[in-house]
Protein backbone atom coordinates (compact mmCIF):
# COMPACT_ATOMS: atom_id res chain seq x y z
CA UNK A 1 0.00 0.00 0.00
CA UNK A 2 2.85 2.45 0.51
CA UNK A 3 4.81 1.28 -2.16
CA UNK A 4 1.58 2.21 -4.73
CA UNK A 5 1.36 5.73 -2.77
CA UNK A 6 4.78 6.50 -3.72
CA UNK A 7 4.23 5.59 -7.85
CA UNK A 8 1.50 7.51 -7.47
CA UNK A 9 3.40 10.86 -6.21
CA UNK A 10 5.89 9.82 -8.44
CA UNK A 11 3.51 9.89 -11.45
CA UNK A 12 2.17 12.78 -10.33
CA UNK A 13 5.16 14.88 -9.87
CA UNK A 14 6.39 13.57 -13.54
CA UNK A 15 2.88 14.56 -15.36
CA UNK A 16 3.35 18.02 -13.83
CA UNK A 17 6.42 18.47 -14.79
CA UNK A 18 5.21 17.43 -18.47
CA UNK A 19 2.63 19.95 -18.43
CA UNK A 20 5.20 22.63 -17.03
CA UNK A 21 7.22 22.06 -20.44
CA UNK A 22 4.04 22.51 -22.83
CA UNK A 23 3.11 25.58 -20.13
CA UNK A 24 6.57 27.14 -19.43
CA UNK A 25 6.97 29.40 -23.05
CA UNK A 26 3.93 31.17 -22.50
CA UNK A 27 4.80 32.14 -19.16
CA UNK A 28 7.80 33.00 -20.23
CA UNK A 29 6.26 35.18 -22.96
CA UNK A 30 4.14 36.91 -21.09
CA UNK A 31 7.15 37.42 -18.15
CA UNK A 32 9.19 38.97 -21.14
CA UNK A 33 6.34 41.16 -22.70
CA UNK A 34 6.53 43.00 -19.12
CA UNK A 35 9.62 43.77 -18.76
CA UNK A 36 12.16 46.65 -19.42
CA UNK A 37 14.84 46.56 -22.10
CA UNK A 38 17.78 46.19 -19.06
CA UNK A 39 15.98 43.47 -17.58
CA UNK A 40 15.68 41.23 -20.85
CA UNK A 41 19.18 41.27 -20.66
CA UNK A 42 20.40 40.35 -17.05
CA UNK A 43 22.00 37.29 -16.33
CA UNK A 44 20.16 35.21 -14.45
CA UNK A 45 17.22 35.73 -16.54
CA UNK A 46 14.59 37.96 -15.06
CA UNK A 47 11.66 35.72 -13.70
CA UNK A 48 9.27 38.32 -12.67
CA UNK A 49 9.80 42.05 -13.99
CA UNK A 50 10.20 44.18 -11.24
CA UNK A 51 7.37 46.57 -12.33
CA UNK A 52 5.07 45.74 -15.07
CA UNK A 53 5.85 47.31 -18.18
CA UNK A 54 2.52 47.58 -19.91
CA UNK A 55 4.08 50.14 -22.04
CA UNK A 56 6.00 47.77 -23.79
CA UNK A 57 2.61 46.33 -25.73
CA UNK A 58 1.61 50.56 -26.71
CA UNK A 59 5.22 50.46 -28.12
CA UNK A 60 4.27 46.97 -29.92
CA UNK A 61 1.03 48.22 -31.36
CA UNK A 62 2.36 51.91 -32.56
CA UNK A 63 5.23 50.56 -34.32
CA UNK A 64 2.84 49.61 -37.29
CA UNK A 65 -0.69 49.41 -38.96
CA UNK A 66 -1.92 47.21 -35.93
CA UNK A 67 -5.41 48.16 -36.28
CA UNK A 68 -5.68 47.76 -40.04
CA UNK A 69 -3.61 44.09 -39.54
CA UNK A 70 -6.43 43.23 -36.88
CA UNK A 71 -9.60 44.11 -38.88
CA UNK A 72 -7.74 42.50 -41.90
CA UNK A 73 -7.66 39.00 -39.79
CA UNK A 74 -11.17 39.72 -38.35
CA UNK A 75 -12.36 40.02 -42.14
CA UNK A 76 -10.44 37.38 -43.65
CA UNK A 77 -11.30 35.05 -41.12
CA UNK A 78 -14.99 35.58 -40.85
CA UNK A 79 -15.49 35.80 -44.76
CA UNK A 80 -13.89 32.43 -45.74
CA UNK A 81 -16.11 30.70 -42.69
CA UNK A 82 -19.18 32.03 -43.76
CA UNK A 83 -18.42 31.31 -47.76
CA UNK A 84 -17.46 27.45 -47.03
CA UNK A 85 -20.35 27.07 -45.51
CA UNK A 86 -22.35 28.39 -48.02
CA UNK A 87 -20.83 26.36 -50.62
CA UNK A 88 -20.00 22.93 -48.71
CA UNK A 89 -23.48 22.48 -47.52
CA UNK A 90 -25.07 22.06 -50.85
CA UNK A 91 -22.47 20.40 -52.26
CA UNK A 92 -22.02 17.45 -49.29
CA UNK A 93 -25.48 17.29 -49.26
CA UNK A 94 -25.73 16.29 -52.65
CA UNK A 95 -22.74 13.67 -52.70
CA UNK A 96 -24.15 11.92 -49.55
CA UNK A 97 -28.26 11.76 -50.59
CA UNK A 98 -28.11 11.94 -54.76
CA UNK A 99 -26.88 9.58 -57.64
CA UNK A 100 -25.76 11.52 -60.76
CA UNK A 101 -23.52 10.47 -63.47
CA UNK A 102 -19.49 11.75 -62.52
CA UNK A 103 -19.91 11.54 -59.08
CA UNK A 104 -17.27 9.57 -57.79
CA UNK A 105 -15.04 11.11 -60.37
CA UNK A 106 -15.86 14.57 -58.95
CA UNK A 107 -15.89 13.26 -55.36
CA UNK A 108 -12.06 12.22 -55.98
CA UNK A 109 -11.35 15.74 -57.26
CA UNK A 110 -12.76 16.59 -53.77
CA UNK A 111 -10.40 14.66 -52.41
CA UNK A 112 -7.49 15.51 -53.97
CA UNK A 113 -8.15 19.02 -53.30
CA UNK A 114 -7.99 17.92 -49.62
CA UNK A 115 -4.42 16.52 -49.85
CA UNK A 116 -2.62 19.12 -52.44
CA UNK A 117 -0.91 21.98 -50.11
CA UNK A 118 -1.13 25.80 -51.18
CA UNK A 119 2.55 25.53 -51.08
CA UNK A 120 2.38 23.39 -54.28
CA UNK A 121 -0.12 25.92 -55.92
CA UNK A 122 0.66 29.63 -54.52
CA UNK A 123 2.75 30.41 -57.18
CA UNK A 124 -0.01 29.96 -60.38
CA UNK A 125 -2.56 31.39 -57.91
CA UNK A 126 -0.28 34.49 -57.27
CA UNK A 127 -0.04 34.95 -60.79
CA UNK A 128 -3.73 34.40 -61.40
CA UNK A 129 -4.77 36.84 -59.11
CA UNK A 130 -2.29 39.65 -60.54
CA UNK A 131 -3.66 38.91 -63.64
CA UNK A 132 -6.94 39.71 -62.18
CA UNK A 133 -5.27 42.92 -60.80
CA UNK A 134 -6.70 41.76 -57.28
CA UNK A 135 -3.68 41.59 -55.29
CA UNK A 136 -4.04 44.79 -53.50
CA UNK A 137 -7.19 43.60 -52.17
CA UNK A 138 -8.17 40.90 -49.29
CA UNK A 139 -9.54 38.59 -52.13
CA UNK A 140 -6.76 36.49 -52.60
CA UNK A 141 -6.59 35.64 -48.54
CA UNK A 142 -10.29 34.66 -49.19
CA UNK A 143 -11.64 33.31 -52.36
CA UNK A 144 -8.73 30.62 -52.67
CA UNK A 145 -10.67 28.77 -49.87
CA UNK A 146 -14.04 29.00 -50.80
CA UNK A 147 -14.13 25.17 -51.11
CA UNK A 148 -13.34 23.70 -48.32
CA UNK A 149 -12.71 19.79 -48.86
CA UNK A 150 -12.17 18.35 -45.41
CA UNK A 151 -15.06 19.98 -44.93
CA UNK A 152 -17.31 18.66 -47.48
CA UNK A 153 -15.56 15.25 -46.83
CA UNK A 154 -16.82 15.58 -43.11
CA UNK A 155 -19.67 16.72 -43.47
CA UNK A 156 -20.74 14.23 -46.58
CA UNK A 157 -20.17 11.37 -43.96
CA UNK A 158 -22.23 13.30 -41.11
CA UNK A 159 -24.61 13.33 -43.63
CA UNK A 160 -25.01 9.98 -44.75
CA UNK A 161 -25.19 8.90 -41.48
CA UNK A 162 -29.20 10.27 -41.05
CA UNK A 163 -31.21 8.01 -42.14
CA UNK A 164 -33.20 8.12 -45.02
CA UNK A 165 -36.41 7.77 -43.50
CA UNK A 166 -36.20 11.27 -41.95
CA UNK A 167 -35.81 12.45 -45.42
CA UNK A 168 -38.84 10.16 -47.21
CA UNK A 169 -41.06 11.67 -44.48
CA UNK A 170 -40.53 15.51 -45.30
CA UNK A 171 -40.67 14.70 -48.73
CA UNK A 172 -43.92 13.19 -48.13
CA UNK A 173 -44.91 16.36 -45.66
CA UNK A 174 -44.31 18.46 -49.25
CA UNK A 175 -41.37 19.91 -47.92
CA UNK A 176 -38.73 21.03 -50.55
CA UNK A 177 -35.72 19.40 -51.38
CA UNK A 178 -34.26 23.24 -50.25
CA UNK A 179 -35.83 23.33 -47.03
CA UNK A 180 -34.79 19.58 -45.75
CA UNK A 181 -31.57 20.45 -46.48
CA UNK A 182 -31.50 23.68 -44.83
CA UNK A 183 -34.21 22.89 -42.17
CA UNK A 184 -33.95 19.56 -41.45
CA UNK A 185 -30.48 18.45 -42.48
CA UNK A 186 -27.98 21.15 -41.45
CA UNK A 187 -29.40 21.86 -37.52
CA UNK A 188 -28.80 18.22 -37.26
CA UNK A 189 -25.15 18.27 -38.63
CA UNK A 190 -24.46 21.08 -35.68
CA UNK A 191 -21.81 19.22 -34.10
CA UNK A 192 -20.05 18.52 -37.48
CA UNK A 193 -20.51 22.11 -38.66
CA UNK A 194 -19.24 23.17 -34.93
CA UNK A 195 -15.79 21.34 -35.78
CA UNK A 196 -15.57 22.38 -38.85
CA UNK A 197 -15.81 25.99 -38.53
CA UNK A 198 -13.32 25.83 -35.40
CA UNK A 199 -10.85 23.91 -37.73
CA UNK A 200 -11.40 26.93 -39.90
CA UNK A 201 -11.23 29.89 -37.51
CA UNK A 202 -7.98 28.41 -36.05
CA UNK A 203 -6.08 27.19 -39.13
CA UNK A 204 -6.92 30.52 -40.77
CA UNK A 205 -6.52 32.94 -38.05
CA UNK A 206 -2.93 31.51 -37.31
CA UNK A 207 -1.70 31.05 -40.97
CA UNK A 208 1.12 32.44 -42.04
CA UNK A 209 2.24 30.94 -45.48
CA UNK A 210 -0.74 32.33 -47.35
CA UNK A 211 -0.76 35.76 -46.34
CA UNK A 212 2.79 36.01 -46.96
CA UNK A 213 2.88 34.85 -50.69
CA UNK A 214 -0.48 36.57 -51.55
CA UNK A 215 0.49 40.15 -50.45
CA UNK A 216 3.11 42.89 -50.91
CA UNK A 217 1.39 46.03 -49.08
CA UNK A 218 0.83 46.70 -45.56
CA UNK A 219 -2.79 47.72 -45.85
CA UNK A 220 -3.84 43.97 -46.84
CA UNK A 221 -1.82 42.50 -44.39
CA UNK A 222 -3.30 40.33 -41.48
CA UNK A 223 -2.07 39.72 -37.79
CA UNK A 224 0.19 37.31 -38.27
CA UNK A 225 2.34 39.23 -40.37
CA UNK A 226 2.53 42.00 -38.67
CA UNK A 227 3.82 40.27 -35.60
CA UNK A 228 6.43 37.98 -37.11
CA UNK A 229 7.41 41.79 -39.06
CA UNK A 230 8.17 42.96 -35.36
CA UNK A 231 11.48 41.17 -35.54
CA UNK A 232 12.66 43.49 -38.47
CA UNK A 233 10.88 46.33 -37.40
CA UNK A 234 11.76 46.34 -33.97
CA UNK A 235 15.12 44.82 -34.47
CA UNK A 236 16.23 41.36 -32.96
CA UNK A 237 17.26 42.08 -29.77
CA UNK A 238 14.41 44.23 -28.47
CA UNK A 239 12.75 41.11 -27.17
CA UNK A 240 10.44 42.77 -24.55
CA UNK A 241 8.40 44.39 -27.52
CA UNK A 242 8.48 41.70 -29.64
CA UNK A 243 7.21 39.64 -26.68
CA UNK A 244 4.45 41.76 -26.06
CA UNK A 245 3.06 41.69 -29.86
CA UNK A 246 3.24 38.03 -29.71
CA UNK A 247 0.94 38.01 -26.47
CA UNK A 248 -1.41 39.99 -28.26
CA UNK A 249 -1.87 37.31 -31.28
CA UNK A 250 -1.81 34.53 -28.56
CA UNK A 251 -4.39 35.87 -25.79
CA UNK A 252 -7.18 35.72 -27.93
CA UNK A 253 -6.76 32.16 -28.86
CA UNK A 254 -5.73 31.14 -25.43
CA UNK A 255 -9.26 32.73 -24.05
CA UNK A 256 -11.45 31.22 -26.62
CA UNK A 257 -9.55 27.67 -25.60
CA UNK A 258 -9.65 28.26 -21.73
CA UNK A 259 -13.36 28.80 -21.81
CA UNK A 260 -14.37 25.58 -24.52
CA UNK A 261 -11.05 23.60 -24.29
CA UNK A 262 -13.43 20.61 -24.35
CA UNK A 263 -14.75 21.35 -27.01
CA UNK A 264 -12.24 22.08 -29.09
CA UNK A 265 -10.37 18.72 -27.90
CA UNK A 266 -13.16 16.65 -28.77
CA UNK A 267 -13.59 18.29 -32.29
CA UNK A 268 -9.56 17.87 -32.79
CA UNK A 269 -9.73 14.18 -32.01
CA UNK A 270 -13.59 13.83 -34.42
CA UNK A 271 -11.53 14.92 -37.02
CA UNK A 272 -8.63 12.51 -36.46
CA UNK A 273 -10.95 9.47 -36.29
CA UNK A 274 -12.71 10.26 -39.18
CA UNK B 1 -39.19 3.54 -60.75
CA UNK B 2 -40.39 7.05 -62.04
CA UNK B 3 -38.08 9.12 -64.92
CA UNK B 4 -36.30 11.96 -63.04
CA UNK B 5 -37.66 15.34 -64.67
CA UNK B 6 -35.20 17.47 -66.49
CA UNK B 7 -34.69 19.66 -63.13
CA UNK B 8 -33.82 16.60 -60.89
CA UNK B 9 -31.01 15.13 -63.24
CA UNK B 10 -29.67 18.82 -63.11
CA UNK B 11 -30.12 19.86 -59.59
CA UNK B 12 -27.32 17.87 -58.17
CA UNK B 13 -24.78 19.67 -60.25
CA UNK B 14 -25.91 23.31 -59.30
CA UNK B 15 -25.21 21.62 -55.68
CA UNK B 16 -22.10 21.03 -56.12
CA UNK B 17 -20.83 23.55 -58.48
CA UNK B 18 -20.00 26.11 -56.44
CA UNK B 19 -17.45 23.92 -54.73
CA UNK B 20 -16.18 21.95 -57.59
CA UNK B 21 -15.58 25.76 -59.53
CA UNK B 22 -13.55 26.34 -56.84
CA UNK B 23 -11.80 23.75 -56.53
CA UNK B 24 -11.19 23.60 -59.99
CA UNK B 25 -9.93 26.93 -60.23
CA UNK B 26 -7.90 27.51 -56.98
CA UNK B 27 -6.65 23.40 -57.35
CA UNK B 28 -6.93 21.65 -60.31
CA UNK B 29 -5.78 24.34 -62.75
CA UNK B 30 -3.28 25.65 -60.52
CA UNK B 31 -1.92 22.22 -60.91
CA UNK B 32 -1.72 22.42 -64.40
CA UNK B 33 -0.63 25.55 -64.59
CA UNK B 34 2.42 24.55 -62.06
CA UNK B 35 3.81 22.11 -64.77
CA UNK B 36 3.28 24.35 -67.89
CA UNK B 37 5.08 27.17 -65.90
CA UNK B 38 7.96 24.59 -65.26
CA UNK B 39 8.70 24.61 -69.29
CA UNK B 40 9.22 27.90 -69.14
CA UNK B 41 11.59 30.98 -68.49
CA UNK B 42 8.92 33.01 -67.06
CA UNK B 43 9.12 37.00 -67.43
CA UNK B 44 7.43 38.62 -64.06
CA UNK B 45 7.26 42.18 -65.56
CA UNK B 46 5.89 41.01 -69.31
CA UNK B 47 4.80 38.04 -69.33
CA UNK B 48 4.86 37.94 -73.32
CA UNK B 49 8.74 37.79 -73.32
CA UNK B 50 8.63 34.37 -71.55
CA UNK B 51 10.47 32.27 -73.56
CA UNK B 52 9.81 27.92 -73.41
CA UNK B 53 12.77 26.49 -72.23
CA UNK B 54 11.31 22.34 -72.06
CA UNK B 55 12.98 20.30 -69.44
CA UNK B 56 15.80 22.88 -68.46
CA UNK B 57 14.60 23.52 -65.36
CA UNK B 58 14.21 20.00 -64.76
CA UNK B 59 18.22 19.46 -65.57
CA UNK B 60 19.20 22.44 -63.43
CA UNK B 61 17.05 21.02 -60.63
CA UNK B 62 18.92 18.23 -60.42
CA UNK B 63 22.36 19.73 -61.16
CA UNK B 64 22.09 22.10 -58.24
CA UNK B 65 24.39 20.92 -55.13
CA UNK B 66 21.85 23.35 -53.19
CA UNK B 67 18.38 21.91 -54.59
CA UNK B 68 19.65 18.76 -52.83
CA UNK B 69 20.65 20.38 -50.05
CA UNK B 70 17.41 21.48 -49.08
CA UNK B 71 15.65 17.79 -50.05
CA UNK B 72 18.26 16.47 -47.82
CA UNK B 73 16.90 18.86 -45.03
CA UNK B 74 13.88 18.10 -45.79
CA UNK B 75 13.85 14.53 -45.68
CA UNK B 76 15.85 14.32 -42.19
CA UNK B 77 13.54 17.12 -40.95
CA UNK B 78 10.72 14.80 -41.62
CA UNK B 79 12.14 11.16 -40.03
CA UNK B 80 13.20 13.08 -37.18
CA UNK B 81 9.69 14.56 -36.35
CA UNK B 82 7.92 11.79 -37.45
CA UNK B 83 9.79 9.61 -35.36
CA UNK B 84 10.30 11.82 -32.01
CA UNK B 85 6.50 12.34 -32.65
CA UNK B 86 5.67 8.87 -33.00
CA UNK B 87 7.57 7.20 -30.01
CA UNK B 88 6.67 10.42 -27.62
CA UNK B 89 2.77 10.85 -28.13
CA UNK B 90 2.62 6.38 -27.77
CA UNK B 91 3.86 7.36 -24.62
CA UNK B 92 2.12 10.04 -23.10
CA UNK B 93 -0.98 8.56 -24.49
CA UNK B 94 -0.44 5.05 -22.82
CA UNK B 95 0.57 6.75 -20.00
CA UNK B 96 -2.56 9.16 -20.32
CA UNK B 97 -5.13 7.07 -21.49
CA UNK B 98 -7.18 6.50 -17.98
CA UNK B 99 -9.80 8.65 -17.90
CA UNK B 100 -8.99 10.68 -14.89
CA UNK B 101 -9.32 14.58 -14.51
CA UNK B 102 -5.98 14.89 -13.99
CA UNK B 103 -5.05 13.32 -17.45
CA UNK B 104 -7.39 15.03 -18.88
CA UNK B 105 -5.84 18.31 -17.73
CA UNK B 106 -2.13 17.21 -18.84
CA UNK B 107 -3.90 16.25 -22.27
CA UNK B 108 -5.21 19.65 -23.09
CA UNK B 109 -2.16 21.29 -21.49
CA UNK B 110 0.12 19.20 -24.15
CA UNK B 111 -2.61 19.86 -27.19
CA UNK B 112 -2.11 23.80 -26.20
CA UNK B 113 0.74 24.80 -28.86
CA UNK B 114 -1.28 23.43 -31.31
CA UNK B 115 -3.68 25.86 -31.71
CA UNK B 116 -1.26 28.70 -31.54
CA UNK B 117 0.03 30.31 -34.15
CA UNK B 118 3.17 28.65 -35.63
CA UNK B 119 4.39 32.62 -35.62
CA UNK B 120 4.05 33.00 -31.69
CA UNK B 121 5.47 29.54 -31.03
CA UNK B 122 8.25 30.48 -33.48
CA UNK B 123 8.98 33.37 -31.96
CA UNK B 124 8.86 32.11 -27.91
CA UNK B 125 11.30 29.34 -29.10
CA UNK B 126 13.47 31.91 -30.89
CA UNK B 127 14.19 33.71 -27.55
CA UNK B 128 13.91 30.38 -25.67
CA UNK B 129 17.15 29.57 -27.86
CA UNK B 130 18.65 32.91 -27.60
CA UNK B 131 22.29 31.29 -27.37
CA UNK B 132 23.67 33.77 -24.85
CA UNK B 133 19.98 35.45 -23.19
CA UNK B 134 18.11 32.38 -23.50
CA UNK B 135 16.49 30.71 -21.00
CA UNK B 136 17.34 27.36 -22.26
CA UNK B 137 20.96 27.32 -21.86
CA UNK B 138 20.23 29.34 -18.32
CA UNK B 139 18.23 26.46 -17.02
CA UNK B 140 21.60 23.97 -19.07
CA UNK B 141 23.98 25.61 -17.45
CA UNK B 142 21.86 25.07 -13.66
CA UNK B 143 21.72 21.83 -14.04
CA UNK B 144 25.06 21.38 -15.02
CA UNK B 145 24.59 20.53 -18.50
CA UNK B 146 26.51 21.32 -21.44
CA UNK B 147 24.72 24.73 -23.41
CA UNK B 148 24.36 24.85 -27.49
CA UNK B 149 23.91 27.22 -30.16
CA UNK B 150 21.07 25.97 -31.04
CA UNK B 151 19.35 27.71 -34.17
CA UNK B 152 23.04 29.88 -34.44
CA UNK B 153 24.93 27.07 -35.48
CA UNK B 154 24.47 24.75 -38.86
CA UNK B 155 25.19 21.93 -36.46
CA UNK B 156 22.45 22.23 -34.25
CA UNK B 157 19.88 24.30 -35.92
CA UNK B 158 17.93 21.79 -37.98
CA UNK B 159 17.67 19.73 -34.86
CA UNK B 160 16.61 22.54 -32.81
CA UNK B 161 14.01 23.17 -35.67
CA UNK B 162 12.60 19.51 -34.98
CA UNK B 163 12.54 20.26 -31.51
CA UNK B 164 9.98 22.97 -31.57
CA UNK B 165 8.24 20.98 -34.56
CA UNK B 166 7.63 17.87 -31.99
CA UNK B 167 7.03 20.35 -29.69
CA UNK B 168 4.02 22.79 -31.62
CA UNK B 169 2.24 19.18 -33.10
CA UNK B 170 2.52 16.34 -30.44
CA UNK B 171 -0.45 17.17 -28.31
CA UNK B 172 -2.88 16.94 -31.53
CA UNK B 173 -1.54 12.92 -32.00
CA UNK B 174 -1.76 12.27 -28.17
CA UNK B 175 -4.86 12.91 -28.38
CA UNK B 176 -6.11 10.82 -31.31
CA UNK B 177 -3.85 7.78 -29.79
CA UNK B 178 -5.29 8.26 -26.35
CA UNK B 179 -8.56 8.04 -27.97
CA UNK B 180 -8.08 5.01 -30.15
CA UNK B 181 -6.57 3.56 -27.08
CA UNK B 182 -10.06 3.84 -25.18
CA UNK B 183 -11.46 2.18 -27.97
CA UNK B 184 -10.17 -0.94 -27.29
CA UNK B 185 -12.91 -3.62 -25.46
CA UNK B 186 -11.60 -4.05 -22.08
CA UNK B 187 -12.84 -7.76 -22.73
CA UNK B 188 -9.33 -7.78 -24.36
CA UNK B 189 -7.01 -7.33 -22.07
CA UNK B 190 -8.99 -9.17 -19.08
CA UNK B 191 -8.63 -11.94 -21.41
CA UNK B 192 -5.08 -11.74 -21.21
CA UNK B 193 -4.51 -11.04 -18.06
CA UNK B 194 -6.22 -14.56 -17.55
CA UNK B 195 -3.53 -16.33 -19.58
CA UNK B 196 -0.80 -14.51 -17.14
CA UNK B 197 0.72 -12.30 -20.58
CA UNK B 198 3.33 -9.83 -19.94
CA UNK B 199 2.60 -6.35 -20.37
CA UNK B 200 5.09 -5.83 -22.36
CA UNK B 201 3.82 -8.77 -24.97
CA UNK B 202 0.45 -8.06 -24.61
CA UNK B 203 1.68 -3.92 -25.60
CA UNK B 204 3.25 -5.48 -28.43
CA UNK B 205 0.72 -8.15 -29.67
CA UNK B 206 -2.59 -6.56 -28.74
CA UNK B 207 -2.47 -2.89 -28.62
CA UNK B 208 -0.29 -2.14 -31.00
CA UNK B 209 -2.29 -3.58 -34.02
CA UNK B 210 -5.57 -2.54 -32.47
CA UNK B 211 -4.26 1.01 -32.75
CA UNK B 212 -1.96 0.40 -36.23
CA UNK B 213 -4.73 2.25 -38.12
CA UNK B 214 -4.37 5.60 -36.40
CA UNK B 215 -0.50 5.06 -36.31
CA UNK B 216 -0.72 5.03 -39.88
CA UNK B 217 -2.81 8.35 -40.44
CA UNK B 218 -0.69 10.32 -37.89
CA UNK B 219 2.19 8.55 -40.18
CA UNK B 220 0.82 9.83 -43.13
CA UNK B 221 -0.41 13.12 -42.09
CA UNK B 222 2.20 13.73 -40.52
CA UNK B 223 5.00 13.19 -43.49
CA UNK B 224 3.04 15.37 -46.07
CA UNK B 225 2.68 18.11 -43.03
CA UNK B 226 6.46 17.66 -42.45
CA UNK B 227 7.31 17.61 -46.41
CA UNK B 228 5.99 21.73 -46.65
CA UNK B 229 7.13 22.93 -43.61
CA UNK B 230 7.90 26.42 -43.99
CA UNK B 231 7.06 28.34 -41.35
CA UNK B 232 9.34 27.61 -38.80
CA UNK B 233 12.54 27.96 -41.00
CA UNK B 234 11.13 31.46 -42.32
CA UNK B 235 10.37 33.04 -38.85
CA UNK B 236 13.96 31.35 -36.97
CA UNK B 237 16.38 30.96 -39.26
CA UNK B 238 15.53 32.06 -42.85
CA UNK B 239 17.13 29.08 -44.27
CA UNK B 240 20.49 29.46 -42.72
CA UNK B 241 23.05 29.31 -40.98
CA UNK B 242 24.82 28.49 -44.23
CA UNK B 243 22.04 26.74 -45.74
CA UNK B 244 21.43 24.30 -42.67
CA UNK B 245 17.90 24.69 -42.69
CA UNK B 246 16.99 25.60 -46.04
CA UNK B 247 13.82 23.28 -46.83
CA UNK B 248 12.33 22.36 -50.53
CA UNK B 249 9.01 24.65 -49.65
CA UNK B 250 12.10 27.78 -48.57
CA UNK B 251 13.54 27.10 -51.36
CA UNK B 252 10.57 27.22 -53.96
CA UNK B 253 9.98 30.46 -51.88
CA UNK B 254 13.52 31.85 -52.25
CA UNK B 255 12.68 31.60 -56.20
CA UNK B 256 9.07 32.68 -56.63
CA UNK B 257 10.15 36.06 -57.67
CA UNK B 258 13.43 36.02 -59.27
CA UNK B 259 12.89 32.69 -61.48
CA UNK B 260 9.52 31.40 -61.77
CA UNK B 261 9.98 28.68 -64.57
CA UNK B 262 12.44 26.95 -61.87
CA UNK B 263 10.38 27.38 -59.06
CA UNK B 264 7.86 26.21 -60.97
CA UNK B 265 9.66 23.11 -61.22
CA UNK B 266 10.92 22.84 -58.08
CA UNK B 267 7.13 22.81 -57.16
CA UNK B 268 6.51 19.95 -59.53
CA UNK B 269 8.91 18.01 -57.70
CA UNK B 270 7.22 18.88 -54.32
CA UNK B 271 3.40 17.85 -55.77
CA UNK B 272 4.71 14.18 -57.15
CA UNK B 273 6.53 13.17 -53.72
CA UNK B 274 2.99 14.74 -51.82
CA UNK B 275 1.07 13.18 -54.45
CA UNK B 276 3.09 9.84 -54.09
CA UNK B 277 2.05 9.86 -50.18
CA UNK B 278 -1.48 10.42 -51.06
CA UNK B 279 -1.93 7.68 -52.82
CA UNK B 280 -0.33 5.32 -50.25
CA UNK B 281 -2.07 6.62 -47.84
CA UNK B 282 -5.64 6.23 -50.06
CA UNK B 283 -4.89 2.84 -50.90
CA UNK B 284 -4.13 1.53 -47.43
CA UNK B 285 -7.37 3.52 -46.29
CA UNK B 286 -9.17 1.39 -48.67
CA UNK B 287 -7.57 -1.83 -47.43
CA UNK B 288 -8.02 -0.90 -44.11
CA UNK B 289 -12.10 -0.20 -44.80
CA UNK B 290 -11.85 -3.97 -46.54
CA UNK B 291 -10.94 -5.74 -43.21
CA UNK B 292 -13.53 -4.07 -41.48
Amino acid sequence: MKKHNVWLSVDFLLKAAILFAFIFPFLWMISTSLQTFQETLSVPPTLIPSSPQWINFVEAMTSGPFATYAKNSIIITLSIIIIQFLVMIPAAYAFAKYEFFGKNVLFALVLIAFMMPGQVTFIPIYLMMADWGLIKTLIPQILPFMSNAFGIFLLRQYFMQIPEEIIEAARLDNASEFKIMWKIMTPMAKPALATIALFSFVSHWNDYFWPLVMTDSNEVRPLTLGIAMLKQSEGISNWHIIMAGNVVLVIPILIVYLLCSKQIVKAFVYSGIK
Amino acid sequence: MKKKTFWETCRPYVMIGPAMIGIFLFVIYPMLYLVYLSFFKYNLLNSAMSRYVGFENYIQIFNRPDFYKSLTNTVIYTGGVVVLTMLISLFFAVWLKKQTRLNYIIQAGIFTPHIISIVSVSLVWLWLMEPNLGFLNFALEKLGLPTSQWLQSSKTALFSIIIVSVWHGIGYYVLILVAALQGISPNIYEAAELDNTSRFRVFRRITLPLISPQMFFILIIMTIGSFKVFDTVRIMTGGGPNNATNTLVYYIYGFRTTNIGYAAATGVVLMVIIGILTFIYFRLMSKKVHYQ
